[in-house]
């Protein structure tokens, strides 16, 4: 028998495969979930909303990685507008020219092949 | 809540295994019976004393069966809570409960790993989180770092700072003859080194070495006719705030809050009693961290309070004795070791790095990526 719900990683994945960048909102908490799950982590509630972000946020931590071999890349965790925090990374510019603060919009990067899309920001431009 | 009473069990035997680089086909199981076998020496009791036997490592999926089986014993009490490097101070806290109980009286502690040996990626497994893996993070390291870009943000702490850590670590290893690392080190070397994850080159990060050891923890009154001068619990506390770095609240602050607030309660303590303070630094913004949100000085002030030599061997404040994860030995879940010098200090062990009249000892553990937290604050006699 299949099971009674859809994995919250597949509802989320399907989003981000039509581009959107979604997130769970619980009515109990009255604010945003994120990774998605079955349970609000703040109230233990199970009524979860599935809500689709506006792609705009704040860069709140940044890094830069160094691999042993091929090119330094960013990785940074993103507060989205809406009140959740994901991991990420600033494309368009140097990664070390991304900074703390900074605002960014999403921009949903297609790997291809097998592997799922993938929620990258780049800098909002004029901000 | 009753909780745990201060000064109810305390820690009589410590010992390291074979540490840096072990010899060919030595196993996790090996280490830990070392450990176990030179613990239970250091004290004066044996293996058929022990009735409570605690594991973690990362390279035996049932380690504490592995462990009993290899020594021969069936402990009715088992203990294998895994949280990472803080496991082995979580193991002290249930040990303690257990002792107090009177479901075991004798508790071995141990831990082992080949990581350098075998290598990390074999050391353990690598688990492949949705919602971070795809953009590549080298952990735990860019966790850390991730940490460091907010507190150098929010607070002005510097890349020297954090150098500062390191080489107040690397003052402390050449005190010590067991220490992975021979050499000084200075902060324009930490500077120059290989950049890892940006703050952090390479000598921000913690060691990759190989180890293990075993600490032996039995009621106070049992302890009091072993061998060597017993290392009382005075206090103990948890704190787990996420598990995954995109999930931690506030990467300024940590559970070592927490945590820390709960053993100064229970030991009837604060920072300021504080004589040797071994904190778990996996990197160099975890000294920082842990000493803010242990009370040692303000939030934010961190940066300026390790630099200048303040925590080193003749700073104002003791911190990681025996030359910490960064220059000593970090075999990937490094918790353990902080126990072993915390008791060495307060028996007056510690040789060229013994830090002067030295009656409490706190240690406090850090497992995943900033996630568990745990402190343990042990004293001597004339504490209780």
């Amino acid at each position: 028998m299949p099971g009674s719900q859809d994995a919250p990683l597949k509802t989320y994945l399907d989003h981000l495969a039509r581009g959107e960048l979604a997130y769970q909102f619980s009515p109990a908490a009255g604010r945003a979930v994120f990774y998605p799950r079955m349970l609000c982590p703040f109230t233990g509630s199970d009524r979860l909303e599935w809500r689709v972000s506006k792609g705009l946020g704040t860069v709140y931590a940044t890094t830069v990685v160094h691999p042993v071999e091929g090119k330094p890349f960013n990785v940074a965790l993103i507060d989205c507008d809406e009140g959740f925090r994901l991991m990420s990374r600033v494309e368009d510019i140097a990664p070390q020219e991304v900074r703390i603060g900074q605002r960014v919009r999403l921009r949903v990067h297609q790997p291809g092949g097998a592997e799922p899309p993938q929620p990258v920001f780049v800098p909002v431009e004029g901000a | 809540m009753e909780g745990l009473k201060r000064g109810s069990a305390a820690i009589v035997g410590v010992a390291e295994s074979d540490l840096g680089e072990v010899a060919d086909g030595i196993s996790v199981t090996d280490l830990m019976a070392q450990g176990a076998k030179r613990a239970l020496d250091d004290c004066g009791l044996s293996l058929k004393d022990v009735d409570g036997l605690f594991s973690a490592t990362t390279q035996s999926r049932l380690s504490v069966l592995a462990l009993a089986e290899y020594l021969g014993i069936n402990p009715p009490f088992l203990g294998s809570t895994i949280v990472g490097g803080s496991s082995f101070e979580y193991h002290v806290a249930h040990a303690v409960g257990a002792i107090a109980l009177g479901l075991c009286n004798v508790a071995v502690i141990a831990y082992g790993s080949t990581q350098r040996s075998v290598g990390r990626k074999q050391a353990s497994v690598r688990e492949i989180n949705p919602y971070e893996t795809p953009f590549r993070p080298f952990m735990p390291s860019s966790a850390y770092a991730l940490a460091a870009s907010r507190h150098m943000h929010e607070f002005g702490t510097t890349r020297e700072q954090l150098a500062a850590v390191a080489v107040a670590a690397r003052e402390w290893a050449l005190l010590n003859p067991a220490a992975w690392e021979k050499k000084p080190l200075t902060i324009e070397g930490v500077l120059s080194s290989r950049m890892v994850s940006y703050p952090f080159t390479v000598r921000d990060c913690c060691l990759v070495t190989d180890g293990g050891g075993a600490i032996v923890i039995t009621s106070a009154q049992r302890a009091k006719s072993l061998k060597k001068a017993p290392a009382y619990v005075l206090g103990c506390g948890q704190s787990v705030t996420h598990a995954n770095i995109s999930s931690m609240p506030d990467l300024t602050v940590t559970g070592a809050l927490a945590a820390g607030k709960a053993a100064y309660a229970m030991a009837r303590l604060g920072p300021a009693d504080i004589d040797a303070v071994e904190l778990y630094d996996a990197f160099t913004i975890n000294t920082i961290l842990f000493l803010e949100d242990l009370g040692f000085c303000k939030k934010g002030e961190g940066g300026a309070f390790v630099s200048g030599g303040h925590i080193g061997p003749n700073g104002s404040l003791a911190v990681n004795t025996n030359g910490g994860g960064l220059s000593y030995c970090h075999p990937g879940m490094y918790g353990l070791f902080l126990l072993i010098e915390a008791v060495r200090q307060l028996r007056g062990e510690c040789g060229a790095r013994q830090v002067k009249n030295c009656d409490v000892a706190l240690a406090h553990g850090n497992g995943g990526v900033l996630s568990s937290q745990a402190t343990v604050i042990l004293g001597t006699q004339s504490t209780l």
